[in-house]
């Protein structure tokens, strides 16, 4: 009788295999393909009113269509179309069909007739647009069929007169998209239809409505993206509309005047009203540079933004955009800025005692004087006093990008820039004190203005702070008084934001060695020596203390004469700090002592080499692995894998890539190991207790693999290929485990089911990768592929267990840049023995800081970090921080300061509790998703579910109280 | 009638307007539809309760509401000094100001206002203290924008003017800063912080004398950020009385306030000061930092001249005097450095403390006035408020630079503008969509021909076909026909001279419609030709050419075409 029911089983069982077997992919789309479009049919045919048509296409439209079934839906959707009289219903229809044309598998030039052919007799005029939009989508899905675009070009054509905005607009639309590129080419193919696809759109630069304006000038831009050369005739049209009434085509207008000129810089146009000429570049620029002071700011943000990117504009154009001339009673008065440049270099600074310090002096010629300039004149200066803060932020970028290309501008702008670092809002601010950042090895900062950068140390938001401290690493100092200045003014930071000292230290440590020369004379001073008396010893332990050594021994390094100058207190805390905060103090050479780094200094740059050397040979010992017998495999994957940890505990640089490739091996010796068990020798019903290992070992696989995907930053796609390999090598390890461990065979259905899915989907995802896996595991399994659909679970793991043994050994090909992702929680310490005090059932804040480096994906680190917190009873607490929360100070770092809340009922006595970061990852969010899905009405797809998490960081251990509420 | 201010400078009648001016006799309600006024300022509203209650007025008086709530605060502090303290008889009363505040209508900004069947107006942002606002005013399809005072640069509590392009047929603006261009203000306010902070670190304390409202405010909400920034804690202090009042309004009216205000007062109302506190006249004795702000802002009398004399002799303190200084003022005395001061009673002050002068002004610089002309495009501008040696720069400077005329005319001084006036004119949808079906280009800016017929009824206009017009007006169509008669000298007979005719303009007129008919005769789309012969002269044939009127053009050119002869290879 069993045997009986066993049988039916395998009976069953393989009817389902083989109707998978079939079509994997096509099963769904059989089932309903007819039902789809038949009950669209019924549903329509039912309609009584136009309200219930349109009902019923709009629950048509949320769910999504398959390849295979659009056809029909087409049809039964053009069929009713022309039966049907109401706009609205028409209209949907028309935008169904644009959005199934866009359906990929789907070929959308069998309606394209049928479209046409419905525009041609439709009398609405928003249907009309509609069906140009849904000729757009069909336009666009088949980019290589040339007639099909003349074609629908010349329907554009047709309709360009059409009385509505709405359908002129949609024309213009196709024709920017659709237009042709390569003239000649269609010339031959049909004489006919050789439009002149620019002049068309030209025309309608003028047109009365301004939507219609807009629209012609997004064509030309569309034009321009495509790849389409645009003419330099447009460039005439494109200056008159800058004086347009409406803002959307003045905005649009700065951006084609923009491509205009980077297409034609260097050509030459007159300047109306005079003889003389100028470069087209720079005429451009000074159009967008009056459009900086336009009544609108939308105009203003844009033309602020598209002024950074004209890198080949003249340079004393450049410089006229920050010059603006004072006069006061029509006498010419210098700027501030002239005259804090003045005193300085007359060695005198700023009185600003006098009423009449600025008093106006020369008489200014009333002819000359031209109060609305024809060029770039005070562009930038009018740019960063505006009114609304997107203009600012948008001129401080162009700035800075300005800056970057020209030094002698860069060296123009410091004095705005230093002004922004009092703007009113901080994003301004912020915006301002980076910007002077990345233009820094541009500059040197003269005294007056080093003084006003360093007022806004005292700032309180920390943000700001921190960004000032970057810059200070980076800025170029003149004078030696600076340095002194800069020192102070960060040692009051200090004291008035204690937090604020590693920040402080690090920016002193460069500060110092970039500046030896000038630190040099500051030396007795700063540490308070005196040539006959000894002074008192400071405090090891005073952070300012700590301080002003970092900044001198840093200046020490590259400056040898400098430590003569040392007390004896300072040579032992010299070897203190070196010891304590190495990363702050250099290594130094210093007088009657042993120089403990004179050996490893000069080595440490010809190690490089050696070591780059043997990290590659010990890998490429490890590829003759297969030739080894198993117990030789092993130990030389355990010395490797060893190798391999000191090295990257001994070279920083190294330490990704050797850490990334002992995890694979690991997972390699877990996989020999679990191999190696006796237990696949015995008989089945005794492996229960020995399985322990082999299935640990695939767990572990697993999680490590998870790590190497989704830890390491800069890792390629073909690594993915081998640990995803590797991955479904320990998937078909579990699945041995398991079916050697359960007794039944119905858990086994599902799991060979879905083991074989993952090798399907492995095959498909990874397909181009394929022939490198030569003789690997999946190569193998692939190999067997028909034979495994057809066989009984029993027999596919027998087959996977031998290939499994016999599959090859995979090279992990090394990326080139490899990073281990890292976080290090700087607050709370963890060292505090007052706990954290709150009353039970309200809410308390705990402050976290922590940096993250090399955290792939900055767009998607939000959903990634969490904080978590372990409650002793626990209990563990899932926290995501706001995407605001993170700050980006630097490539490949990044900063997370958020506030964590916690909360609990009240505890007798204080207890700790573990914080800890937490990367969390999806594997299923590599691959693509359904395109239809992208068509808009769809349902929001949930795609941040996680799969999994991978503490990244060590648990920081916070005292906390909840203490019962008082009544 | 717009603003209704009075002359700080006089004390006599002269201090306000004459208004016989403008009614010579008879009461002024006959003569002005409605009064507008810019702002709060004095030398732009001060005269209103006298003019609408003493002089006498009833009409409806524009405002919008910030000025509407700070106005009477004012005109009541000034009423107070005029009256209580200088004892002034014949001024208006504080029922007068309540009274006329009732026939204030107020008016929000972008709103359009009808005033009566023909004037409406309309209220722009003008930036240089809360409330001010610009006003256009049409009457048809003229009109005027009357800027008042305003401000291009924003600053810390109020954001830059703006008006869209409105072309009106005149900008009135003022030109304060007609010959000025200044410096970015960010210079200025960095420079006040720095002064400010360098001498409360050093432990001295800081005078500021203001006016109570405008700058003040600017001022207060410059040190709150920077003392929010920098996490200071030295006390700030602003004499009460007045200004509480109105800071009261500042509060409410954040609208009117820049981006920044605007943008976190959900959070925290900017005006809300936390380290600004109201000032006791103890405080001034008190030791240690602080940063006082006291009217009035010459000190020339008042609070602030009594902490100015207290502080004067440690040379740790500082006077910021932030504005202008009448001559004859302690302001001005310090400021142009006189070191020793005689006060009454012949005492002699000595100031050791330091003097700095800042200038926060709310006015356009030249470049400003002019980027405003550019905004609204007027056919026309007229300079106003400012010195006459200096509009004739800036006016010269508009004519060339911008080709706009501009008027600065002088008190009393009528200035009289040629507009064109436009007629709006109703067209039949009909005849517009036949003349949309001919035109092939959209070309918006051109003007186009157009047949038809205008019909003008009850003081209304209409433009419609001809057919339509005659069918409304019950009138037959006449037709008019020009005839001609061109001489050809030609043998020939009639019918081969007219076959000729219709072979040459066959060949010419390739886009007509060109026939023969039977009888003889030659037709041009509606154009008649015959040959005919005079009996006389066998030798010269006559053309007898006929149109209609509505193909004069045609017509005209066909006998001048004929009038050159056929050509002789014809033949």
């Amino acid at each position: 009788m069993a045997a009986h029911l066993k049988k039916r089983v395998y009976e069953e069982f393989t009817k389902v295999v083989q109707q998978q077997q079939e079509e994997i992919a096509t099963k769904k789309l059989r089932l309903t393909k007819p039902s789809k479009s038949a009950a669209l049919h019924i549903d329509l045919c039912k309609a009584t009113s136009p309200a219930d048509a349109l009902q019923y296409l709009l629950q048509f439209a949320r769910k999504p269509v398959e390849a295979e079934s659009v056809e029909g839906v087409v049809r039964i959707l053009l069929e009713h179309y022309y039966k049907e009289n109401d706009p609205s219903v028409r209209l949907k229809i028309a935008s169904l069909l644009g959005l199934l044309s866009k359906t990929t598998g789907f070929s959308p030039d069998c309606i394209m007739d049928d479209a046409i052919n419905i525009l041609q007799n439709e009398k609405s005029h928003q249907v009309l647009a509609q069906l140009l939009d849904t000729l757009l989508a069909i336009g666009t899905k088949l980019p290589e069929n040339q007639a099909i675009q003349m074609r629908l070009v010349d329907v554009a054509c047709q309709h360009l007169t059409d009385t509505s905005h709405g359908v002129r607009n949609k024309c213009l639309q196709l024709l920017g998209n659709l237009g042709s590129l390569e003239k000649s080419i269609t010339k031959d193919a049909e004489g006919l239809a050789t439009r002149d696809v620019q002049k068309i759109i030209g025309d309608y630069f003028s047109d009365q409505d301004p939507r219609v304006r807009t629209a012609a000038i997004k064509a030309m831009l569309q034009l321009h993206e495509r790849g389409l050369k645009l003419h330099q005739t447009i460039y005439n049209q494109a200056c008159k509309l800058l004086s347009d009434d409406y803002e959307q085509v003045r905005s649009a207008a700065v951006q084609l005047i923009w491509v205009v000129s980077q297409l034609y810089p260097e050509s030459i146009v007159p300047i109306p009203s005079s003889n003389e000429e100028i470069r087209l570049v720079d005429d451009a620029f000074g159009k967008i540079c009056h459009m900086v002071s336009d009544g609108s700011w939308v105009v203003r943000v844009q033309a602020a933004k598209l002024l950074g990117s004209m890198e080949q504009v003249s340079s004393h154009f450049l410089e006229q955009t920050l010059d603006k001339k004072l006069m006061s009673d029509l006498r010419r008065k210098r700027t501030a800025h002239e005259r804090a440049k003045e005193l300085y270099s007359s060695g005198e600074f700023s009185s600003g005692r006098k009423w009449g310090d600025d008093a106006p002096k020369e008489e200014v010629d009333t002819g000359a004087v031209n109060l609305i300039e024809s060029g770039a004149c005070g562009a930038f200066v009018h740019g960063l006093e505006d009114e609304m803060y997107e203009v600012r932020i948008a001129a401080v970028e162009a700035l800075c990008m300005l800056a970057q290309s020209s030094p002698s501008f860069a060296e123009k702008c410091l004095d705005f820039l230093v002004d922004m670092f009092n703007d009113e809002i901080e994003e301004v601010r912020l915006q301002s004190i980076h910007t002077m950042r990345k233009i820094s090895n541009n500059i040197t900062l003269r005294e007056d203005q080093l003084d006003t950068v360093l007022a806004v140390l005292e700032d309180s938001s920390r943000d700001i702070r921190e960004a000032l401290h970057e810059l200070l690493c980076c800025t170029n100092v003149s004078t030696k008084e600076g340095i002194h200045l800069a020192l102070v003014e960060l040692l009051k930071n200090l004291t008035k934001y204690p937090t604020d000292r590693d920040s402080i230290w690090k920016c002193l440590k460069f500060l110092g060695s970039r500046h030896p020369t000038l630190v040099l004379p500051l030396v007795p001073e700063l540490l308070s020596t005196h040539p006959f008396f000894d002074t008192a010893e400071p405090d090891m332990d005073d952070p300012a203390y700590i301080a002003v050594l970092v900044l001198i021994f840093n200046a020490a390094k590259t400056c040898p004469t400098m430590p003569a100058l040392f007390s004896d207190h300072t040579f032992r805390h010299y070897a203190y700090l070196r010891d304590s905060l190495s990363h702050l103090v250099p290594a130094l050479r210093l007088p009657g002592r042993k120089l403990v780094s004179s050996a490893v200094s000069p080595s440490i740059i010809s190690q490089e080499d050696p070591s780059q050397q043997f990290l590659q040979q010990s890998l490429e010992r490890v590829y003759t692995l297969q030739h080894l017998d198993p117990q030789g495999a092993q130990e030389l994957l355990e010395f490797t894998i060893r190798d391999l940890q000191r090295l990257g505990e001994l070279q920083s640089e190294l330490a990704g890539v050797a850490d990334f490739s002992a995890t694979y091996l690991r997972c390699q010796l877990l996989l020999i190991k679990a191999l190696q068990e006796k237990l696949w020798n015995v008989a089945a019903p005794l492996y229960l207790k020995q399985s322990d290992l082999a299935s640990a070992a695939a767990k572990q696989i697993m999680e490590e693999t998870y790590k190497m995907e989704f830890m390491y930053s800069g890792v390629e796609n073909k690594q993915v290929v081998i640990i995803h390999h590797m991955r479904l090598q320990a998937k078909a390890l579990q699945l041995i485990v398991t079916a050697r461990t359960t007794r039944g065979l119905d858990p086994l259905f599902g799991m060979c089911e879905k083991f074989l899915q993952e090798v399907d989907f492995f095959q498909r995802y990874f397909i181009t990768d394929l022939p490198h896996l030569q003789d690997s595991f999946v190569d193998k399994l692939l190999d067997l592929m028909p034979r495994l659909m057809t066989s009984k679970p029993a027999e596919v793991v027998k087959i996977l267990q031998t290939t499994l043994r016999q599959s090859a050994f995979l090279h992990l090909p090394l990326p080139e840049q490899i990073h281990k992702a890292s976080a290090t929680i700087i607050e709370p310490a963890g060292e505090s023995d007052n706990p954290l005090r709150f009353t039970s059932g309200l809410v308390v804040a705990l402050d976290v800081d922590a940096t993250l480096e090399h955290v792939q994906d900055p767009q998607n680190t939000v959903k990634i970090q969490v904080c978590r917190v372990l409650y002793p009873d626990g209990q563990a607490q899932l926290i995501h921080p706001k995407p605001a929360d993170f700050r980006n100070p630097g490539p490949g770092r990044h900063r997370l300061i958020t506030q964590v809340y916690l909360s609990h009922t009240a505890w007798t006595e204080p207890c700790q509790v573990e914080v800890r970061l937490l990367l969390s990852y999806n594997s299923s969010a590599r691959i693509p998703k359904c395109p239809w899905m992208e068509g808009g009405e769809v349902s929001p797809q949930v795609e941040t579910s996680i799969e999994g998490t991978i503490p990244f960081s060590k648990p920081v251990k916070v005292y906390i109280m909840p203490k019962p509420a008082r009544r | 009638m717009l603003d209704c201010g009075m002359h700080m400078g006089f004390n006599d009648d002269r201090r306000f307007p004459d208004f016989s001016y403008i009614t010579q006799n008879g009461r002024l309600t006959d003569f002005l539809d409605c009064v507008i006024i810019s702002h709060f300022h004095l030398d732009h509203c001060g005269a209103l309760p006298y003019f609408s209650e003493m002089v006498g007025y009833d009409g409806p008086i524009y405002m919008t509401h910030p000025t509407q709530a700070i106005c009477p605060i004012l005109l009541e502090d000034y009423r107070k000094i005029a009256v209580d303290k200088k004892g002034e008889a014949n001024f208006f009363t504080s029922q007068m100001i309540k009274d006329c505040m009732k026939k204030v209508v107020a008016v929000h900004l972008h709103q359009t206002v009808q005033v009566d069947d023909e004037l409406e107006i309309k209220a722009y942002y003008a930036g240089h203290v809360l409330g001010a606002a610009m006003f256009q005013i049409k009457v048809g399809s003229e009109s005027v924008v009357y800027t008042g005072d305003y401000n291009m640069t924003p600053d810390r509590h109020l954001g830059a003017a703006w008006i869209d392009k409105c072309r009106p047929n005149l900008l009135i603006t003022e030109s304060t800063y007609a010959t000025t261009i200044r410096d970015s203000k960010r210079c200025r306010e960095r420079d006040f912080l720095k002064k400010v902070h360098e001498t409360v670190e050093r432990g001295g304390k800081v005078l500021i004398p203001v006016f109570a409202l405008g700058r003040a405010q600017e001022l207060c909400i410059l040190l709150e950020t920077f003392w929010e920034r920098m996490n200071l804690k030295v006390p700030i202090y602003f004499s009460t009385g007045l200004t509480e009042k109105a800071n009261h309004y500042y509060k409410l009216f954040i609208p009117w306030t820049n981006q920044k205000i605007r943008k976190t007062f959900v959070q925290r109302n900017m005006f809300e000061f936390k380290h600004i506190k109201a000032f006791d006249r103890a405080f001034a004795d008190n030791p240690g930092p602080m940063v006082v702000f006291a009217t009035p802002g010459m000190l020339h009398a008042g609070q602030s001249l009594q902490i100015f004399r207290k502080w004067a002799g440690n040379e740790k303190n500082m006077v910021i005097m932030p504005g202008y200084c009448v001559q004859g003022t302690v302001g001005h005395k310090i400021l142009s450095g006189q070191r020793k001061l005689e006060m009454e009673g012949r005492q002699v002050l000595e100031v050791k403390m330091q003097v700095e002068y800042m200038s926060f002004s709310a006015h356009a610089d030249a470049k400003g006035i002019m980027q405003l002309v550019g905004q609204a495009e007027p056919e026309s501008v007229l300079l106003v408020h400012g010195e006459a040696k200096k509009m004739e720069f800036l006016k010269q400077k508009i004519e060339q630079e911008l080709r706009v005329s501009c008027y600065m005319p002088a008190n009393g001084e009528t200035v009289t503008l040629p507009t064109s006036l436009s007629i709006p004119v109703g067209i039949s949808l009909g005849l517009l969509k036949q003349e949309m079906a001919q035109g092939l280009l959209p070309e918006a800016k051109k003007p186009r021909l157009l047949h038809g017929t205008l019909i003008m009824k009850d003081s209304n206009f209409r433009l419609v076909s001809s057919e339509q017009a005659l069918k409304e007006l019950g009138l037959a169509e006449h037709q008019l026909r020009f005839t001609c008669r061109v001489h050809l000298h030609d043998t020939r007979k009639e019918q081969e001279t007219a076959l000729r005719v219709y072979s040459h303009l066959k060949s010419i007129l390739k886009d007509h419609c060109v026939q023969h008919l039977p009888d003889g005769s030659v037709t041009v789309e509606s154009i008649l030709i015959q040959a005919a012969a005079p009996s006389e002269d066998p030798g010269t044939k006559v053309l007898l050419v006929s149109w209609t009127y509505q193909d004069e053009e045609l017509g005209s050119f066909l006998t001048s075409l004929l009038k050159k002869g056929l050509p002789q290879a014809l033949s």
